[in-house]
């Protein structure tokens, strides 16, 4: 049922990036030290993606509503590309993004030690502390024993 | 004979201002800020993004304060802000079984993998008005418990092995209706009838839905299951020859469960009705199931007697955008439109004199409407057209007068 592609290692990348906060993503870029000279190839703009949902949950697709998408690419000098599509409007989130995209193809080791693994780590502990927080909501039915025997 | 009235420039650029003013309200009280309706209005947020059908939540907050709480109009704000932006594309469709679930229910079952977790609720709650948030005081934090991390499948994907409960209808899809594309044209599809449910009024859906558990289309629904939660959106993205994780949004997924009794191709099983809403939307999200069960009617074989099962009922009505449109468009100038009513009326009015017996009529004086005498307004009678309203969604003719206002 669900449609998620064999996940390569850039689209996990790009994924971990866009579910960065941009306030998170714009220290991480801060603290680079090394900043890549490069261009804007495009964007950053912003656009609409239109959300599906299926029917049922697992029917026939429909059109739910759209969401706000920020994209943007950009290209370094030493000729790496790099995307970015993020959901809401921050621009510079999605060219930081782009950034560290392009990045990852050319010093892809700083990338992961510097960036993709710490936000990793920073999303996996706040997906645990929702479920353990939803987890405390969880009902433990027990049965009430009416009468003597 | 039209003679074009202008004005109201000053006057509306001045009401324009007062509005403004109005909207700050006293300036000794510090202005709202974006962040602290999303975080602290966030159901509104949630409402203004579902029925404005556009995910953002800054957008819906600055919605909310600038038409100042009036949540219909904040969704006008967000529809209209909508058409300003380019279409990247469709996502891949939203997987609720994959969700990052933050609340989850079922009325069916009581012991079901995953359990019941009841999440940040006013369920249970006592209604009563809690002062000490008036007082602004401390709120604890919330209690964590060690999460067994069991998985929670949807409710009706459990039932469906057993062949109870008619399974989801998957099909190879040439085209999914897009009502922001194409007009309206009845009959919809299901694809087409959900995205409208979805951006439709929730008071609107509230009230059909309750209208069929008391009797107008009973479909005696139970709520198979209730699940709010993030899920992942992806966008198969062209030139990169790959689909991207966009982020997560929050929805709210709804599984009615309906009995039904079969009919001559399809055994007794339960029958089942969709909501799926941006945010955190529970009882819309319900409606919606509601709603889309009963609009099922017609396909499941059912009789269609009621407001609830009449689809192009429901759905020309459902979108409050639309609705306040027309039913607010009622108080511009139509200066033009009823002089011509009102010399039309007294045309027949002097026939009705002619014609009836003297003694019934009213006292002369008050029959002219504002004691204008007859003569002042010679205007020529109108073909007769149907009263305002009749014809649903029909464009009023507009005159020069009113155009110029």
């Amino acid at each position: 049922m669900s449609e998620l592609p064999a996940n390569t290692p850039r689209q996990e990348a790009m994924a971990v990036l866009s579910h960065a906060t941009p306030k998170r993503l714009g220290e991480l870029w801060a603290a680079w030290s090394d900043k890549p000279a490069y261009h804007k190839v495009r964007g950053p703009e912003t656009g609409l993606v239109m959300v599906r949902g299926r029917a049922g949950g697992g029917g026939n697709a429909f059109n739910l509503g759209e969401a706000t998408v920020t994209r943007a690419t950009v290209r370094l000098e030493t000729g790496e590309v790099g995307h970015a599509y993020c959901l809401g409007r921050d621009g510079d989130k999605a060219v930081q993004s782009a950034l560290f995209d392009a990045l990852l193809q050319r010093d892809a080791e700083a990338v992961e030690t510097l960036v993709l693994k710490p936000l990793r780590e920073e999303q996996a502990a706040a997906d645990a502390r929702l479920r353990d927080e939803t987890a405390a909501t969880k009902v433990d039915f027990f049965t009430m024993v009416r009468g003597d025997d | 004979m039209y003679v074009a009235v202008k004005g109201g420039e000053a006057a509306i650029a001045n009401a324009h201002r007062l509005l403004a003013d109005r909207r700050r309200g006293d300036r000794s009280v510090p202005a709202l800020r974006l962040d602290q309706i999303i975080e602290q209005l966030g159901l509104a947020v949630d409402r203004a993004m579902g029925e404005g059908s556009l995910y953002d939540r800054e957008l819906a907050a600055l919605a909310i304060i600038q038409s100042r709480g009036d949540l219909i109009e904040a969704i006008f704000l967000v529809r209209a802000y909508r058409t300003t932006l380019p279409r990247f594309g469709y996502s891949k469709p939203i997987d609720t079984a994959a969700m990052k679930i933050e609340r989850r229910v079922s009325a069916t079952f009581k012991d079901l993998p995953g359990g019941q977790l009841l999440g940040p609720t006013f369920d249970y709650t006592h209604r009563l008005l809690d002062p000490s948030i008036a007082e602004g005081a401390d709120v604890d934090e919330a209690v964590i418990r060690l999460s067994d991390d069991e998985p929670a499948p949807r409710v009706t994907d459990l039932l469906d092995h057993q062949g109870l409960i008619e399974p989801d209808v998957s099909e190879v899809q040439d085209e999914i209706g897009d009502l922001t594309r194409e007009p309206l044209e009845f009959p919809l599809n299901r694809d087409r009838r959900l995205q409208a449910l979805a951006r439709g009024d929730e008071g609107f859906l509230l009230a059909l839905g309750y209208s069929t558990q008391r009797g107008y289309g009973r479909s005696h629904p139970f709520v198979g299951e209730i699940r709010i939660g993030e899920v992942e959106v992806e966008l198969d993205i062209p030139e990169l020859g790959f689909a991207v994780n966009l982020g997560r949004i929050r929805v709210t997924e709804c599984q009615m469960v309906n009995k039904f009794k079969g009919n001559a191709k399809v055994p007794p099983q339960f029958t089942r009705g969709y909501g799926l809403v941006f945010g955190q939307a529970e009882r819309k999200a319900m409606a919606m199931s509601l709603v889309d069960r009963s609009l099922r009617a017609g396909e499941l074989g059912e009789d269609v007697n009621h407001p609830a099962q009449d689809e192009e009922f429901v759905i020309s009505h459902s979108d409050n955008v639309q609705s306040t449109g027309f039913v607010e468009h009622l108080k511009l100038p139509h200066y033009v439109d009823f002089q011509g009513e009102l010399g039309l009326l007294r045309e027949m009015r002097a026939e009705h004199e002619t014609d009836a017996p003297a003694s019934t009529l009213p006292p002369a004086g008050r029959a002219g409407v504002g004691g204008a005498p007859h003569s002042e307004h010679a205007a020529s009678p109108l073909p007769a057209s149907p009263a305002r309203g009749e014809v649903p969604g029909s464009i009023e003719d507009t005159s020069p007068a009113e155009a110029a206002e």
